[in-house]
């Protein structure tokens, strides 16, 4: 809670209310406490006051219940990660304050419910005790009916008080959650709410209030990952997908099966994982660039028709949200190890496109950009996310819906003649005529798996092979030329430059910020275009003695994990190396620090 | 237009005649001499001259096998797509493109083996297009291993000493399945297959037909029985049949071979086209003329 400092008791009268410009709140409690709706309100709520948020749940893989946090950073400046250690921990349940009062800042606040918790005296002296008996008073302000329903909205109450948020705005937020459903409902929250808002905190701590955040430009917009791919793929214009239901990938599964349908299109949830990049495929062909997306082994079990797309041609998106694995792996935590089958997984040489957003806003326009880049060079892109930018909420600003949103019907506008896989461009990007459309000549094309002439039909010529193959090649090599190149945080110039890719990006900022305010010399750059990468990244490198690739998977068996490991091969720098871990965990920004301080440390001695 | 899944209708084109024979053949087959595929090729060529249908308007799809190599002989927009998948993309067609005829086509292994489950499931969706097994009791293209309707017995290099497991009776799967329209007929009966070719294609809905097509290669004489020629007998469905009776139809289904040929079962039900077509509906009344950038602004500002 940075310019707050400790809590101290007020002298009597009205708790001290201390001008704060962020603060981390985590709760911590059971899956079907409805502590990711509190987090949810807060992040909201924060959207609408300008100020920046971020969020991390963790969610239990068991189908109802087991222990989840929700930690919401709101601050009136950046905010670039969801923080390492909290200031308040909500805590509903002896497991939730044991187990996390590890995360809160030495002389941070613990709000418990003291019908559930018991206090450790040994913990006393390090952090202030607030016990409010939540679930009793829930009870008395609603009626008994519903069994801790409530508590969530209670303790919001306690919260929206302790940082005296903005009650007609938060009161706002409850009204629209509940609108549409049964009135009473609407009304025991509110009265849940005002209960824990008028609960006295006693005069143990004093209350905090939020600098106002610098004015903005436009209206911000809150959602988390998840939601941003599936609302920038319909914006970019997609109207066909399929899928399978499998954790984290499956809201977007359902948000597009919601959505679609308003847009005039639809998304069908198949068999099977096969089945449905089978489908998407076939949407694809059929004119409009569709979607699939799974996650974990899902991923695994579409390789093959993605073969199919990259030899046929065809443009596709793949969603792959990583979670951690290998086979089912651990489905609600967060990895960062599917990389390597979204570069190279399948058989034969089968150049695809991956580029990875590094956060949520990201993800919408990310998802524009696969559609763009999937319909320029008829060949599937892979966007691959993780559980940890899925589940986060973010605030950003509005886009300008009506400049993004495109239209990509099909042209089916009559052509003289058509090759579908002409040999006679430099760049190896053919133009694609979809099924419908009348070819003059009377020469139709082929969509074809084997290798083929130019019309699509089967050759064993050897030639051709080296060709095709060639022109597979060639397109991600023009698209390679055409990217970006990333944007240094930091100084061009210095002792280590931090790599990262996907979910880790505002770690990582914060990372090189802290280090640099301590005097090391640390910068930064994000890789959002993996396959193919950007030009100019051994300039970029060459300003370092060295390369530390932050990644969320093992350092694999020569100890350059994935995106470090394809780094070595594209710019054999032995500079370049590994800064990994695989706990299934988002990186804390200390975690960074002290790690990348470490491996320099260790000189260049692991090669 | 942005508002349909359909594409941009191509501009009115003037009065055309059907298409010949030459015109909408590709490459000459490259099935072995005396293949009962030839002959579904035939009766295809001429229910595309018969019902004048337009090369843009036809879309072929095949998986992986002899038989599948089908669209590489058809003048018109083809697929080869992978072993056993044909179903689920030509799905992917038919829900994003009601203006097209789709016809699949494959062999029993493809259907009936590694992609079992999809052949159950675009019965069970009733997904308006096509299926043309042809089935010819063994796996062809690689040269002679057990097939999941080889009878048990055959001998193959799979099954030294003959097939020991079940087949699979692919008219009773499908009938269980939930397809619409389900026949049977054999590739030595040409007026025969056009027939169940052109019902299966006025259908509206998943239209199965399993067409018996020799292997002269693997499986030669497998069929003789219900081939006259060959001294068998090929009976039609009886006159009586209630092509509507899933019980009759399953009965038919259950005879021993060569049994009846011809429409086993035909029931209307809605299609998935048609069920996703009333969901597109409903919600674009409720956006009436916003425009879709309209649609996702009133989304966005929800999320404020």
């Amino acid at each position: 809670m940075s310019e707050a400092t400790l809590p101290t008791q007020s002298q009597g009268g009205a708790p001290k209310v201390s001008k704060i410009s962020e603060a981390v709140i985590r709760i911590a409690g059971n899956s079907q406490d409805g502590i990711q709706a509190i987090g949810g309100f807060l992040a909201r709520l924060a959207g609408r006051s300008e100020q920046e948020v971020m969020t991390f749940m963790t969610i239990p893989a068991t189908i109802s219940g087991g222990p989840s946090i929700f930690q919401v950073r709101i601050g009136s400046g950046e905010v670039l990660s969801s923080g390492d250690d909290a200031d308040v921990l909500l805590a509903f349940y002896q497991h939730s304050y044991e187990g996390h009062i590890g995360s809160l800042k030495k002389g941070g606040i613990v709000l418990y419910d003291s019908d559930h918790v018991e206090a450790k005296p040994e913990l006393q002296a390090d952090y202030h005790h607030v016990g409010v008996p939540i679930s009793g008073l829930t009870v008395e302000a609603i009626g008994g009916t519903a069994k801790d329903k409530g508590k969530n909205i209670f303790a919001l109450g306690l919260i929206a008080k302790m940082f005296d948020l903005n009650v007609p705005k938060l009161e706002k937020l409850v009204g629209e959650r509940f609108t549409g459903k049964d009135p009473s409902i609407l009304n025991n929250a509110l009265a849940a709410f005002h209960a824990g808002y008028s609960h006295s905190l006693g005069n143990v701590i004093e209350t905090f209030k939020f600098v106002d955040a610098a004015k903005k430009n436009g209206h911000q917009v809150v959602m988390n990952g998840n939601e941003a791919i599936g609302f920038g793929l319909i914006a970019a214009g997609v109207r066909f997908g399929a899928g399978y239901p499998i954790t984290p990938w499956s809201d977007i599964m359902e948000l597009l099966r919601r959505e679609l349908p308003k847009y005039g299109g639809t998304f069908v949830q198949c068999e099977d994982e096969i089945a449905s990049i089978s489908m998407a495929i076939g949407g694809s062909y059929g004119g409009r660039v569709a979607v699939t997306g799974s996650s974990g082994p899902g991923i695994s079990l579409k390789t093959e028709a993605l073969g199919w797309a990259v030899m046929a041609e065809i443009p596709l998106i793949v969603v792959d949200i990583q979670r951690g694995g290998p086979s089912t792996g651990m489905p609600t935590n967060v990895e960062q190890s599917d990389l390597n089958i979204a570069c190279f997984g399948g058989h034969g040489d089968s150049p695809r496109v991956v580029i990875a957003p590094a956060n949520v806003e990201d993800c919408f326009y990310m998802a524009i950009e696969a559609v763009n880049i999937a319909r320029k060079y008829n060949v599937p892109v892979i966007l691959i996310s993780d559980q940890a930018i899925a589940t986060r909420i973010e605030a950003f600003e509005e886009p300008n819906l009506e400049k993004v949103c495109q239209d990509i019907t099909p042209d089916l506008t009559p052509v003289a003649d058509h090759k579908p896989y002409d040999l006679s461009t430099a760049d190896g990007v053919t133009a694609r005529v979809v099924p419908g459309t009348r070819i003059e000549s009377g020469k139709y094309p082929i969509a074809t798996g084997l290798e083929h002439d130019e019309m699509g039909h089967p050759t064993g010529s050897p030639k051709l092979h080296t060709q095709m193959t060639a022109k597979r090649r060639k397109k991600l090599q023009a698209l390679g030329a055409s990217l970006p190149i990333p944007k240094l945080h930091g100084p061009s110039e210095g002792n280590v430059l931090l790599v990262g890719w996907g979910s880790t990006e505002g770690p990582i900022k914060e990372a090189v910020d802290r280090a640099r305010a301590a005097g090391d010399s640390v910068s930064s750059i994000h890789i959002r275009h993996i396959n193919p990468l950007p030009p100019g990244l051994e300039n970029i490198f060459a300003g370092f003695n060295h390369v530390l690739v932050v990644e969320m998977n093992d350092e694999g068996l020569y100890g350059y994990g994935q995106l470090g490991g394809l780094l070595r091969a594209r710019y054999g720098d032995s500079k370049i190396r590994g800064l990994n871990k695989t706990d299934g965990l988002t990186f804390k920004v200390k975690e960074i620090v002290e790690k990348a301080r470490a491996t320099v440390a260790t000189g260049m001695r692991k090669m | 237009m942005s508002s349909t899944i359909s594409a941009v209708p191509a501009p009115a084109s003037e009065e055309r005649k059907g298409l010949t024979k030459k015109e909408i053949s590709a490459d000459h087959p490259t099935w072995c001499p005396g293949c009962g595929d030839f002959s579904v090729l035939a009766l295809y060529f001429k229910l595309i001259e018969k019902r004048k249908l337009w090369h843009e308007k036809i879309t072929t799809v095949a998986g992986i096998g002899c038989s599948s190599r089908f669209p590489y002989f058809v003048q018109a927009h083809g697929v080869h797509y992978i072993h056993g998948r044909a179903l689920p993309f030509a799905s992917g067609i038919s829900l994003s493109r009601p203006d097209l005829h789709l016809f699949v086509f494959g062999g029993d292994g493809d259907a009936f083996s590694i992609g079992g489950n999809h052949f159950n499931h675009t019965a069970r969706k009733n997904i308006k297009l096509t299926y043309v097994v042809m089935d010819n009791w063994v796996y062809g293209l690689t040269k002679k291993q057990t097939s999941p309707t080889s009878p048990i017995g055959f001998k193959s290099k799979t099954d030294l000493t003959g097939a020991l497991d079940q087949p699979i009776n692919p008219m009773k799967q499908a009938i269980a399945a939930g397809a619409t329209f389900v026949a049977r007929t054999t590739h030595t009966n040409p007026n025969h297959v056009l027939q169940m070719m052109e019902a299966a294609m006025d259908h509206d809905g998943f239209s199965f037909i399993e067409c018996l097509s020799e292997c002269v290669e693997f499986y030669e004489g497998a069929f003789d029985s219900s081939n006259p020629r060959k001294g068998g007998v090929f009976n039609t469905v009886p006159a009586d049949h209630d092509v509507t009776d899933e019980i009759a139809a399953y009965k038919l289904a259950g005879e021993p071979f060569p049994g009846h040929f011809g429409i086993f079962y035909k029931n209307t039900r809605p299609t998935k086209n048609a069920n996703e077509q009333k969901i597109i509906a409903a919600a674009r009344e409720k956006v009436n003329g916003l425009k879709d950038h309209q649609i996702l602004q009133k989304t966005f500002d929800r999320l404020k």
